[in-house]
């Protein structure tokens, strides 16, 4: 995977040769991407590829044993409190406090973001994503969707720049699925954020990203946009594509680049 | 300035940093305000403690002239020992709030720093110990005729010095449980009491034997209660025992920071802080 190059847009997210090990466990191993602003990319992969672990290092939360991430221009192993204001994240691994209602936690975060006007950015976003009828209800008494949803408000709170997504549309049914969809391609396009999200969602990988980053066992074994990936491997969806990579099958082009 | 550069210049300074310390009160706030089963544990067992120590009081001072001279020592001592273990408490059961909840991913990546989550649950610990002991503290004039607060201004030195002590054990506690999990629970409410037989709380430094006053000495709590002591039983105020308690302080809430910030660069290092659990 090569390294960022002269030209080449400016990145939002540059990730070179992150590594995590856990003692003899290469977790990720030696990961070079970039995320060019403005964009969407997906990083898709089996379950224990990497994607988790990978998105935890952009954040900060976990260390890398070697490697450099930055995001927005910043190191964020040296000034992650630099960047941390334009960013935010959802994921089904963490929750948002049970006991308070949906209104409390959104303005506890609200402020932890330091906005200006939090009362009015919460009922916007309750209105956008459909969360009015339940905001003084207790999160833990939310449904699985409306958990969801909550968590993406969370996400939102501060119209980040950079938005880190793990499964953003899981336990939704299709319907309000599609409309977060919708509104985050509208978010994106509107704002110039960039977007990435790990997904086992393919038709929704298609849809939002021109970018994939396909993971095995901790490295990208492949990239491309979507439309690239499913030619490449001679397939009709991504789908198709991610179980041939996931059962290192190799097809079409891909056979042949491979030789 | 752009509206990026806002955005961040806008979470810099002490002024942004109190806010998000209050965000973070105003979490516990609405926690608490919803459930009041937490409400109740906060005053339940200074009151009940004081309860029980206060008649022992009484049917000692009818026994003995001493309890007679010094009525109160041991309401004072029970009220002051509750400072440091709710202290100490207080910072654990907030941090492990944090766990219970699995939400500990969203504090560290919003920009509230490490420091400040910190600073946060030593004023969570502050909040919970005077709704805690006040209570017990009015009753017992109520019940016993007995005001701790009599004591004046020393009373402020005792109870600061207790509260900070805590901060440390419970800043500690924090550590472990970032380390090890919600396995390590039950350290936070019996770490405490390990230095309990040793801080002289309700017997004079005098009767321990030689070497174990020297361990007693290395704690703050020590030279707090026989400080007490010395203002309830001989009506004077030890500046030498004050001087000790705040430098052991010093140097126990240094450490006590250091500590919880190694545990999590720690838990940062082993991806706990996503996995915390059992």
């Amino acid at each position: 995977m090569s390294g960022p190059q002269d030209g080449d847009p400016p990145a939002a997210i540059r990730v070179s040769r992150l590594t995590k090990s856990y003692g003899d466990v290469l977790a990720v191993n030696r990961l070079s991407f970039s995320v060019p602003v403005g964009t969407t990319a997906a990083l898709l992969g089996g379950n224990g590829a990497g994607k988790t672990t990978t998105i935890s290092m952009l954040l900060g939360l976990l260390l890398p044993t070697h490697g450099r991430v930055s995001v927005l221009g910043v190191d964020m192993l040296k000034r992650r409190y630099d960047v941390l204001p334009r960013m935010n994240f959802s994921s089904p691994y963490v929750d948002l406090p049970k006991r308070l209602s949906a209104r409390e936690n959104l303005m506890v975060y609200a402020r932890l973001y330091g906005l200006k006007k939090p009362s009015r950015r919460i009922g916007d976003l309750a209105g956008e994503l459909d969360l009015t009828a339940f905001m003084d209800r207790p999160s833990g008494t939310l449904s699985a969707g409306q958990r969801t949803r909550l968590a993406l408000a969370k996400a939102l709170l501060n119209e980040p720049d950079v938005l880190l997504l793990d499964e953003p549309t899981a336990s939704l049914d299709p319907d309000t699925g599609d409309r977060i969809r919708s509104y985050l391609e509208a978010y994106r396009d509107t704002r110039q954020a960039t977007i990435l999200l790990a997904s086992h969602n393919m038709a929704e990988v298609e849809r939002l990203c021109s970018q994939v980053m396909m993971m095995r066992a901790g490295r990208i074994v492949d990239q491309g946009s979507p439309a690239e990936l499913i030619r490449r491997y001679g397939r009709a969806n991504l789908e198709d594509v991610f179980l041939d990579i996931a059962r290192h099958r190799r097809t079409g082009d891909a056979r042949e680049a491979a030789a | 300035m752009s509206p990026a550069e806002a955005k961040v210049a806008g979470t810099r300074g002490p002024i942004a940093s109190w806010r998000r310390l209050q965000a973070m009160v105003l979490r516990y706030v609405y926690l608490y305000r919803g459930s009041w089963p937490r409400l109740l544990e906060l005053t339940y067992w200074p009151t009940l403690q004081m309860v029980m120590w206060g008649f022992l009081t009484i049917f000692l001072a009818s026994k003995s002239g001493f309890f007679v001279q010094a009525g109160g020592v041991l309401i004072a001592a029970v009220l002051l020992w509750d400072v440091l273990f709710r202290s100490s408490l207080g910072v654990s059961l907030s941090f492990l709030e944090e766990m219970w909840s699995r939400n500990l991913g969203h504090i560290f990546v919003s920009p509230l720093r490490p420091g400040e989550f910190v600073a946060a649950l030593t004023l969570m610990s502050l909040l919970r110990v005077l709704i805690g002991v006040i209570p017990a503290a009015l009753l017992a004039i109520w019940l016993y005729e007995y005001s701790v607060f009599d004591m004046g201004l020393p009373l402020i030195a005792f109870f600061t010095n207790l509260q900070v002590m805590g901060w440390s054990f419970g800043l500690i506690v924090c550590g472990l449980l970032m380390r090890y999990g919600l396995g390590a629970e039950s350290i936070a409410w019996f770490a405490i009491f390990a230095i309990a037989p040793f801080s002289a709380i309700y017997y004079p430094l005098s009767v321990m034997p030689d070497w174990l006053q020297w361990i007693a000495g290395i704690l703050p709590s020590t030279h707090v209660f026989e400080g007490m002591r010395s203002v309830l039983i001989d009506k004077t105020f030890r500046t030498d025992l004050l001087f000790n308690a705040v430098a052991l302080n010093a140097v126990y809430l240094t450490v006590a920071v250091a500590v919880f910030l190694r545990f999590f660069r720690s838990a940062r290092e082993r991806g706990l802080i996503l996995q915390i659990g059992e």
